[in-house]
């Protein structure tokens, strides 16, 4: 349980700091930015309640916003992605399953199930995010080809740190 | 109500994400009209640290950079100093000159963060209302206007970069003297930018450098770009043009906030204006 704690609590803090330093800086063509700290609220564990799930992307939003000077627009997205990611869950995991299987990783889960997974909160967290931060309908087509754009950056980079992390199952 | 209670822990889900959700848009609609002092953003101890440490580090990456701009400035600066000059009246004797009263002062500081690939850019630097930065002030580097401060700390401030969707600054074009203003256009290019609502009488031409108006909160005549196509999208009883931005926000390092001693006053003359016009 300890060790659960620990983990999430390094990658927590592993997954902003490359988010705000690093990551922030990084734009391809104007259009296609990274925001790969949402791999965190992925990665919880399967068992993780509610409240504590919904109220850790509510922190993980404010603690970015407050290095992007937005308060209140990440942590409205993160909040969107947990329902996102409750509703999924519950549709393609069967409940008995938990106990071997801990948490949502690459390679606990598998390439198909967690590209599927990665994909779809993506897709919904960052059109949330690129719209309610421009809201406005006259610059639809910009704000729609970022948000594609950039989902596949950051599913891609998703991708690679699950393969980067990637261990063979025990049993 | 045991009904009830069911119903809620049923759908648990649901409504966690409405309170969170709606704690949220509380947050960003409150915050993001900067009326409200808030502590989450990058003036607050550990973020601020947090840039101010890193900033430290990479300044290092564009010290030559730096160095030239300082260069090219003094040289500009030399040129204007009297002893540069040769006088060829022979002069009798000073007149202590009571004309000019200084109207603006600027306050030099440096840029610790920095954003120019979101709709709404902010830049925070490293001076705040104890070396006397208010709201609303204008920040100019030497190639040219950066944007307005929009938050205050003790220390740190907050610009509002040119490269953000509610920026709006007043324009003039060098020769025409026709006066429009600059916004950031909706393709996010952080080196271009529109000049908008120009009377149609003007006839600009491409390269024609685009200035501060007088009706600006900058001093007039500092540069804002240079026209880089005549004919941009969006235009309908005036003129819409394309310009390319003087400032590379990509690389701002030091800039310069803009103290406005008439500030007050002009602040106060409107204010009788609008008493009168009640």
């Amino acid at each position: 349980m300890s060790r659960i704690i620990l983990t999430n609590l390094v990658r927590f803090l592993v997954l902003v700091l490359l988010q705000v330093l690093l990551l922030k800086n990084i734009t391809l063509y104007n259009l296609s930015t990274p925001y790969l700290y949402i791999l965190f609220i992925l990665l919880l564990p399967f068992e993780t309640p509610n409240l504590l799930l919904f109220a850790l992307s509510f922190i993980l939003g404010l603690t970015v916003d407050a290095f992007y000077d937005t308060p209140g627009l990440h942590a409205a997205a993160c909040t969107l992605l947990a329902l996102v990611r409750v509703l999924f869950i519950s549709i393609t995991v069967q409940k008995d399953g938990f106990d071997n299987e801990p948490e949502p990783t690459l390679s606990i889960m598998g390439f198909r199930w967690f590209f599927t997974y990665a994909l779809v909160l993506t897709l919904f967290h960052h059109f949330f995010l690129f719209n309610l931060e421009v809201f406005r309908i006259s610059e639809i087509d910009y704000t729609l080809s970022r948000f594609l754009l950039s989902s596949v950056f950051t599913v891609f980079l998703m991708l690679v740190s699950g393969l980067l992390f990637f261990r063979k199952k025990e049993r | 109500m045991r009904n009830l209670l069911i119903f809620i822990t049923k759908y648990n889900a649901f409504f966690l994400f409405l309170i969170f959700e709606i704690a949220s848009f509380v947050i960003y609609v409150k915050y993001n009209s900067f009326q409200k002092a808030s502590v989450i953003n990058s003036t607050n101890q550990i973020t601020g640290n947090l840039y101010a440490r890193t900033d430290e580090l990479k300044g290092y990456l564009s010290l030559r950079e730096v160095n030239d701009q300082l260069a090219r400035e003094n040289a500009l600066l030399r040129n204007q100093l009297k002893s540069s000059k040769y006088i060829d009246t022979v002069a009798h004797k000073t007149v202590v000159d009571t004309i000019y009263k200084q109207q603006y002062e600027y306050i030099a500081a440096k840029v610790i963060n920095k954003s120019i690939n979101k709709r709404n850019n902010y830049l925070t630097i490293d001076r705040g209302s104890r070396e006397g930065i208010q709201k609303g002030m204008g920040v100019i580097t030497a190639n040219g206007v950066v944007g307005k401060i929009a938050f205050v700390g003790e220390h740190l401030s907050i610009v509002q970069s040119l490269l953000h969707k509610d920026s709006r600054v007043s324009g003039m074009l060098a020769y025409n003297k026709e006066i429009g203003y600059i916004q950031w256009g909706d393709d996010m290019n952080p080196r271009k930018a529109l000049l908008v609502d120009v009377s149609n009488n003007a006839q600009p031409k491409i390269g024609e450098p685009v200035v501060t108006s007088d009706l600006s909160l900058f001093p007039a005549g500092i540069p804002l770009g240079k026209v880089s196509k005549l004919k941009a999208k969006g235009a309908g009883f005036f003129l819409n043009l394309e310009v390319a931005l003087a400032v590379d926000f990509s690389k701002l390092e030091y800039v310069d906030v803009v103290v406005n001693k008439f500030a007050n006053e002009q602040a106060g003359l409107g204010a009788q204006e609008k008493k009168g016009d009640e």
